[in-house]
């Protein structure tokens, strides 16, 4: 029975301290803000700050009153942009799908780790220990601090090194904030082929210590028709604009550093079934 | 009148809550940029913490202690400062719109504010009267108003200097040490009370 008086006092001073804010938010209730109750109530509430804004109320706000851009909310998609553009009675311009990409493929067949590390089990404390166990210190660390912060379960660890479903993928970019190696990035949904190495160390090196590494032989810039991939820093870069993803410089890759989205979302699928 | 004397410079100066006993850092970094958010704030500190030993107070010696809840101290307090935070914010959206964009996030920060909960915590641990738990409580925000308003002075200098401060030093980590040598500087306080008051 010594229980009974504790929480009848806590509760009775939790319900009049109750009663006494319900009276007070009615006595001094301020006339709603109905245009960003809405726009609110559309945003998925995520709080990814993909839009730029501190989180959902804060971009709510600045597209009610400081005419924000309709269409900022990425993990919404079009379906978002065309309520709010609709609430906020402008036309809706199209907001692009866009989804994140791994930039490393040294999986455990491709590359091996120089020690083996103990401490917290996690990417960016791995990362600060020596640039981390792997032999390339640019490469995926498979802890998953992507995983950690993804709220959409999207990204698996597959044979060592993060993987990113597309399907599930709403690019929100928080994983790419959370890799200390900076492998993540959000590209166009459109665009399905990336190159999946983030190492500028020189080929000769890469090549040793990962299979998969791009070497920057700049085979993939020659055969590329349309002139979307420069290698810059031992490196290739597609850029998402110009590239029509034909694959033919997958299939130039002497190294497979070169990789379209749909083999790793196999990969992915297939972890999880 | 001389012991409401000593407890409010004892608050204000010796057993200042942000420089002595290190509590309420979080706002005393926080707003202190400015020198008028500096100063809204710690109205709003001042009031709370005033407000909230004037709650808790009676609830501690009339209905905690009697029936021997001592324990329950902690939980209570903050579910009456927590409520009298959000009554004083709902409050001031309606009357002091200005402030309360002013003050922000820092407003519902007070809720959990060691600082407040600290003042009406060591009230009942000192065995103040209730008029001496009020006098201390408003001595404690003055205090803190204090230390509030001197770090936006030195914060704002800090500022001016922009680029001569070292990389490695620039942010937080120049006004952590410009808040240790504050408060160093408060440390030569210490005794007054007994010397002012003999």
């Amino acid at each position: 029975m010594t229980i009974v008086l504790p929480v009848a006092i806590v509760g009775g001073i939790g319900l009049i301290a109750s009663v006494i804010l319900v009276i007070a938010a009615k006595v001094m209730a301020m006339p709603a803000d109905e245009l960003f109750d809405k726009i609110r109530g559309e945003l998925p509430g995520a709080n990814c700050g993909a839009c730029g804004y501190a989180g959902c109320d804060d971009y709510a706000k600045a597209v009610a009153h400081s005419g924000a851009k309709t269409n900022l909310c990425v993990p919404g998609g079009a379906s978002v942009t065309a309520a709010v553009s609709a609430a906020m009675g402008v036309a809706a311009e199209s907001a692009e799908a866009k989804y994140a990409v791994v930039h490393c493929s040294g999986n455990c067949y491709a590359t091996d780790a120089i020690m083996d590390y103990e401490g917290k089990q996690s990417c960016a404390a791995c990362n600060f220990f020596y640039q981390g166990k792997g032999s390339c210190s640019h490469g995926c660390l498979g802890y998953g601090d992507c995983i950690a912060v993804c709220q959409y379960g999207a990204i698996s660890i597959v044979d060592g090194i993060a993987v990113i479903d597309k399907g599930l993928c709403v690019g929100c970019g928080m994983c790419a904030k959370a890799c200390p190696n900076h492998l993540i990035e959000v590209i166009p949904a459109s665009s399905t082929v990336y190159v999946g190495c983030s190492s500028h160390d020189k080929g000769a090196f890469t090549r040793k210590v990962c299979k998969n590494g791009c070497i920057g032989c700049k085979k993939c810039e020659k055969s590329c028709e349309v002139g979307a991939i420069t290698v810059t820093d031992n490196l290739a870069h597609i850029d998402p604009e110009k590239c029509i993803n034909c694959g033919t410089c997958v299939e130039n890759c002497p190294t497979h550093a070169i990789v379209t989205c749909a083999s790793r979302c196999e990969a992915a699928n297939g972890k999880a079934s | 009148m001389k012991e409401f004397a000593m407890i409010i410079v004892g608050a204000v100066l010796v057993n200042n809550y942000v420089l002595s006993k290190f509590l309420g850092i979080c706002p005393f970094l926080g707003v202190s940029k400015k020198l008028d958010s500096a100063f809204g704030m710690s109205l709003a500190v001042i009031f709370v913490m005033t407000l909230a030993t004037a709650v808790t107070w009676p609830i501690q010696r009339g209905i905690l202690d009697p029936n021997g809840l001592r324990y329950l101290q902690t939980v209570v307090f903050i579910l009456v400062i927590a409520a009298l935070v959000q009554l004083i914010e709902t409050a001031m959206k309606k009357y002091l719109p200005a402030l309360h964009q002013a003050l922000g996030i820092y407003l519902p920060l007070i809720t959990t504010n060691c600082a407040v909960l600290g003042v009406t915590i060591l009230n009942i641990d000192e065995n103040y009267t209730y008029a001496q738990s009020i006098v201390n409580a408003i001595g404690s925000g003055l205090g803190f108003m204090l230390a509030m308003v001197l770090f936006s002075g030195v914060r704002s200098r800090v500022e001016a200097a922009g680029d001569r401060i070292p990389k490695a030093f620039q942010g937080i980590p120049i006004t952590l040490v410009a808040a240790a040598i504050v408060s160093v500087s408060f440390m030569g306080f210490s005794g007054i009370v007994d010397g002012l008051f003999k």
